[in-house]
């Protein structure tokens, strides 16, 4: 590739052909603004916020969308670039509420941030906010398109990552707004509730449906016993609201600063992920015993659940019968845990603590009632407990550390492997694998990690080749599923998560913007898991009790009950 | 490969026979229709079947003379071709029967008379000499309103189909597109990209499919050039088409086109039919071994899908939006495939060159613009219409000689130029050539051509902001400056003409303008600025009367107006008063009467019923 020379504020620079002045600029150190632009986009080049100036170019040129060229001679930040950025922001802003005290992007905010570098003090533009309602209508996320900017970068996530389609554009002109498919209600629309899009949004316009008020309220309440599970990923990922390296946060002093903000118990739902494998592993045996239904694909994910019943509701036997670990967790505490810890499962409230978005949703799915009472009864994300803590002034980053309450606390490392793509399929593969005889000499399945969209292995059962795919973000699950609709699916297993990189990214974690800041997570997951004296979810001793006291056996009458599920499409939230 | 020539001949033999016929032609285009030439269609029918009369009726598009539509005209064998205009239904027997019957034209109803190598008629204009005609040339028009549309045998008979038949005969891709280019043609939609350098660089892009695109989605308000051309010569432009897919290698073309012109759609149908089944489009065509195939797209009527990358995203099935170029069309455009837009007239324009020659066309227009162009008059100008002339003519001669100068004698104020994107141009610049550089040195741009002339009784600030309210409206919504600031631009503009302004509104209107115009995506938003620039430029005086007098010197902005009875003048006759909707005007009989300004609603009824002329608004 030829290299090209240019200049960036007399600072000679030498880039590959086709960089763009804003990557040319950042390697010379100049920073350009930005706004619409996403580093892991297409770029779309419609806020203008990057301007800069080129010589012998008429109109100023977006930094973002266009490519040097030999002798390119740009300025960053004279006057003339200067004052229509601020212009621009003006625009931007006087019609973007002033509300920053209290939206939930206050600091975090990059039109805030942008505003500020750019000094906008005054506006010469009359406010003109558009006053529309809120869109409630998902259990998991919250659309406020009176903040939206109309960046296009969750319209670029959905539709592009996601292949979901649920965003898109409707108007024209200072009328333009960014709806859900022909304008219906969020939840009317193909929209999997997988919270990409909170990532992709530079403001608040849209966000998790927040839930630390009734969280209070529960907790607040001498007659309920509040419960909770918490999921792998969300650990990890919280180190870093609080300034530390993902991981940095240690089990026990998460479960410390859980007890300290008022959870009466706090459980894992590692545990149940434990209890997945085992359910889930013999679902496999089974179907590949039977050659029912192959490939099976996994149906943790409540995202890719969802996106499966919308876009392919003829293929829905496909996906395993076991619920979620959240789900399986759920129907447990009321029933078996409830009876050993001697407490009314009536008075359980049962919270879970999760990356994810989309399992707010599951949690209200009408089949989740299999304890007879609502099996979850509300779900926080990662950034929810972030809050709460920051709130109750605890930085957990700080705390000694506890220990998590008697029963379904145990889990192994193959448990922890949940919150990375690929963690499902080699969590089962460890199992399935010795399940078959023997035991397995090396335990990590590399081909199966990593941040490649679709990635493949073949094992040997019983001298039998098993292939199996593991895919992550749901453009990615497409093209395996157009492949099983096809017919021509060369797989057995595969393992779906809706999100970029898994549970580590989802759309209830800290705000993430690369694909560089979930390999960071993903590599914890498996620091984690190395680090862990029972790496195989068939040595969970307490899922063993389960299994010996309480429901008979695996596949069992009642762990059918208890533990699996047939998903067809809910479209109301009812 | 012979046999078109043949059919030609034949085509040509039958043309000439029916010369010798009694010929009533009729023109309806959409401008004809609107002016009720169907009426007149059916009114000459049915005259011509009552009276039994062995007449031959033709229907053809748009002469250009909107003004004198609806046109009929007369053919006898042996005489001049008469053109009538503004004909109605009555009149028209009437002036059939006595140019049927007793071979005796109505000279008070001719707009002139084309002789074709006949005795011209004593007393009567030739066509070609009207003030209309005179500065005209018809390159691209010439068919139009002479053949029949809907006829292929005609466009064939005038030389249709010759230049594609020498192109797949005789001329390489490449010499085609030197050709092209050595005749300097100019994208004829706007920009004014030279066409020849297009079509290379479609030519040069790799690969085994690509696409031809004929943008018809013509949106400027009063711009009305390539509906008359796909009206009255459909088939001109399928061959610019099929040329075009020759040179760059394409096998398929199409016709973006906006839903509103039924009509066109109708013609453009039936010509592909018709080329279609005569073999001079779809496989192998005429034996060479080129096959081309023209479909049509019809746009749902976003002024944006005129911009070439939205049109693509609109003929995919896509919200119709610009995106950054490059890449450009000829790298990756349609369906990601290298693909070549021009606009209608542009390709209108390929088979004249091809049959007559590039230094022909080269000798017509300036040096950097050359041949000739279509301009769609409107507005306060007396002959309305379109006309067709050679590029580098001044503005004066098109306003004063081809329009006939301002309507009820008032005085020109401006012409703007360019439609949405233009500027509009003061009486100082009239002598200014219409050639794409000076318009652009003036802060307007050659367009697609539409011109609306402005007399005296127009407030330019009202101007500037009609056309921000249509950029607005318009805009795809997605770059910042285009969908908000055009916005802010348009209410600074409706503060002013409301008597709101302020005096730091011009400074914000101006830096708006500028911002917007520099930074926007797409050539929408980045010329949407460019009518408030103009007349910032050329009329700055209004819109400072209009924020520092509070006045409109045009009185047009009715915030701005006060209504004022001469008490000299008024007799107290009280029409005014019983006329007054709001009871604004006081007064007793034979006394001067009084206007209440705080009742007053501007409407002006009483200015139209005063009889001494006596009210006046100022």
């Amino acid at each position: 590739m030829t290299a090209i020379t240019v200049s960036i504020n007399g600072i000679k620079t030498t880039v590959p052909e086709g960089t763009s002045i804003l990557q040319a600029a950042a390697g010379a150190g100049v920073h350009i603004p930005t706004l619409c632009f996403h580093p892991d986009q297409e770029v779309k080049a419609n806020c203008r916020i990057c301007v800069v100036e080129v010589e012998g170019r008429n109109n100023l040129a977006p930094a973002c969308a266009t490519a040097v060229s030999e002798g390119m001679v740009i300025k960053t930040a004279t006057r003339r670039v200067l004052a229509a950025r601020r212009t621009i922001l003006e625009l931007i802003l006087a019609r973007h509420p002033q509300d920053c005290l209290h939206c939930s992007r206050n600091g975090t905010c990059e039109l805030q941030q942008l505003a500020a570098e750019y000094d906008v003090r005054y506006n010469r533009f009359p406010r003109d906010e558009w006053q529309l309602p809120l869109d409630y209508s998902t259990p998991g996320i919250v659309r406020d398109p009176n903040k939206c900017v109309l960046c296009h970068r969750c319209i670029e996530v959905c539709t592009a990552v996601q292949t979901v389609n649920a965003l898109g554009l409707a108007n024209r002109g200072y009328d333009t707004q960014v709806v859900p498919s022909i304008d219906h209600d969020l939840f009317e629309s193909p929209c999997v509730m997988c919270g990409q899009c909170i990532h992709a949004c530079p403001v608040a316009a849209i966000t998790e449906r927040d839930q630390i008020d009734e969280l209070m309220e529960a907790i607040s309440d001498p007659e309920k016993v509040v419960v909770t599970q918490i999921a792998p990923a969300v650990r990890l990922a919280l180190s870093e609201e609080f300034g530390g390296e993902p991981g940095r946060l240690r089990m026990e002093q998460l479960v410390d600063g859980l007890q300290k903000i008022g959870f009466d118990y706090v459980l894992h739902t590692n545990f149940a992920a434990d209890l997945t494998i085992w359910e889930e592993g013999h679902e496999l045996l089974e179907r590949l015993q039977e050659g029912r239904n192959l490939p099976m694909f996994t149906s943790c994910c409540p995202g890719w659940v969802r996106f499966a019943e919308v876009y392919y509701p003829g293929l829905l036997n496909h996906l395993s019968t076991c619920k979620s670990p959240q789900q399986m967790f759920g129907a447990l505490v009321k029933t078996y845990w409830a009876e050993k810890m001697g407490i009314d499962p009536e008075k359980i409230v049962s919270v879970s603590i999760m990356p994810c978005t989309a399992k707010k949703y599951e949690a209200v799915r009408p089949e989740m009632i299999d304890s007879r009472y609502a099996d979850v009864d509300m779900v926080l994300t990662t950034r929810e407990i972030a809050r709460l803590f920051r709130m109750t002034g605890i930085d957990p980053l700080k705390l000694a550390g506890a220990f998590p309450a008697p029963w379904m606390g145990e889990y192994t490392g193959a448990a922890v492997l949940f919150g990375a793509s690929g963690g499902v399929m080699e969590a089962a593969l460890r199992t399935v694998c010795e399940l078959q005889g023997g035991t397995l000499e090396k335990i990590d399945f590399c081909d199966v990690r990593g941040m490649k969209g679709v990635k493949e292995a073949t094992v040997y059962l019983n001298g039998k080749p098993v292939r199996v795919a593991v895919a992550h973000s749901l453009s990615n699950a497409r093209v395996l599923m157009e492949q099983v609709a096809a017919g021509e699916s060369p797989y057995h297993f595969i393992e779906v998560m809706a999100c970029p990189g898994g549970c580590i990214g989802g759309g209830g974690q800290p705000l993430t913007r690369t694909d560089r800041d979930r390999a960071r997570r993903m590599q914890a997951i498996y620091d984690e898991d190395r680090g862990r004296q029972r790496r195989k979810a068939h040595e969970n001793q307490e899922v063993k009790a389960l299994y010996q006291d309480y429901l008979g056996s695996v596949m069992s009458h009642k762990a059918h009950e208890l533990l699996h599920t047939r998903y067809t499409l809910k479209r109301k939230n009812t | 490969m012979h046999s078109l020539k043949e059919m030609r001949r034949e085509f040509q033999r039958a043309f000439n026979v029916s010369t010798n016929r009694v010929k009533v032609a009729i023109g309806l285009g959409t401008c004809g229709i609107a002016a009720g030439g169907e009426k007149v269609w059916n009114a000459v029918n049915e005259y011509v079947e009552n009276e039994g009369l062995d007449v031959d009726m033709m229907s053809t598009g748009c002469l250009g003379m909107c003004y004198a539509e609806p046109i009929m005209e007369v053919h006898m064998p042996g005489e001049p071709r008469f053109v009538y205009g503004n004909v109605k239904p009555e009149t028209a027997v009437e002036i059939l029967e006595r140019h049927l019957k007793y071979g005796r034209p109505s000279p008070e109803y001719i707009v002139g008379q084309d002789p074709r190598g006949f005795e011209p008629a004593p007393n009567i204009m030739e066509l070609k000499d009207t003030g209309f005609f005179k500065s005209q040339v018809k390159t691209v028009l010439g068919r139009c309103g002479i053949i029949d549309p809907e006829q292929i045998a005609h466009y064939i008979a005038f030389g249709g189909y010759e230049a594609l038949e020498k192109v797949l005969s005789e001329m390489s891709q490449i010499e085609v597109i030197e050709e092209i280019k050595r005749s300097g043609l100019r994208g004829r939609g706007g920009g004014g990209f030279p066409t020849g350098r297009k079509w290379e660089a479609a030519y040069n892009s790799p690969g085994p499919k690509k696409y031809v695109i004929c943008n018809a989605d013509e949106g400027d308000p009063g711009a009305f050039m390539d509906r008359s051309i796909l009206e009255g010569d459909p088939h001109s432009v399928l061959e610019g088409m099929a040329i075009c897919g020759y040179a760059i290698g394409a096998d398929e073309g199409y016709i973006y086109v906006r839903a509103e012109y039924p009509l066109a759609i109708k013609r453009l149908r039936k010509a592909i039919q018709d080329a279609e089944a005569m073999g001079i489009l779809g496989d192998n065509i005429l034996d060479s071994g080129f096959s081309f195939r023209i479909r049509i797209a019809a746009g749902a009527g976003a002024f944006v899908c005129g911009e070439e990358t939205a049109l693509m995203h609109s003929i995919e099935g896509k919200r119709g939006m610009p995106r950054v170029r490059p890449p450009y069309p000829a790298q990756s455009g349609l369906w990601g495939k290298p693909t070549n837009i021009n606009n209608v007239e542009t390709y209108a324009n390929v088979p004249g060159i091809i049959r007559k020659g590039a230094d022909w066309f080269a000798a017509m227009g300036t040096d950097n613009s050359k041949g000739s162009k279509v301009f769609a008059l409107t507005g306060k100008i007396r002959r309305t219409g379109l006309a067709e002339v050679p590029i580098g003519i001044s503005l004066r001669d098109v306003v004063f000689d081809i329009g006939g100068g301002i309507q009820n004698d008032r005085k020109f104020k401006a012409v703007q130029i360019g439609g949405p994107s233009g500027g509009c141009i003061p009486a100082s610049h009239l002598d200014t050539p219409i050639d794409y550089d000076s318009l652009i040195q003036l802060g307007a741009m050659m367009g697609s051509g539409g011109l609306v002339v402005m007399d005296e009784d127009t407030c330019m600030v009202d101007v500037a902001r009609y056309f921000l309210k249509f950029t607005q409206e318009e805009s795809c919504g997605k770059c910042t400056p285009c969908r908000e600031g055009t916005m802010r631009m348009l209410q600074i503009l409706e503060r002013i003409c409301q008597g709101q302004g302020g005096p730091e509104d011009i400074d914000t209107l101006e830096n708006l303008a500028l911002v917007v115009k520099s930074t926007s995506l797409c050539g929408l938003g980045q010329s949407a600025p460019n009518p408030v620039l103009a007349t910032l430029r050329y009329f700055r005086s209004e819109y400072e009367e209009h924020i520092f007098n509070k006045k409109c010197p045009a009185g047009i902005c009715v915030e701005l107006l006060d209504i004022i009875i001469d008490p000299a003048a008024c007799k107290g006759c009280t029409l005014c008063k019983n006329v007054c909707p709001a009871d604004a005007i006081t007064g007793e009989r034979k006394k001067p009467h009084s206007i209440d300004p705080e009742k007053c609603i501007k409407c002006q009824a009483c200015i139209m019923k005063c009889p001494f002329g006596a009210i006046t608004k100022g």
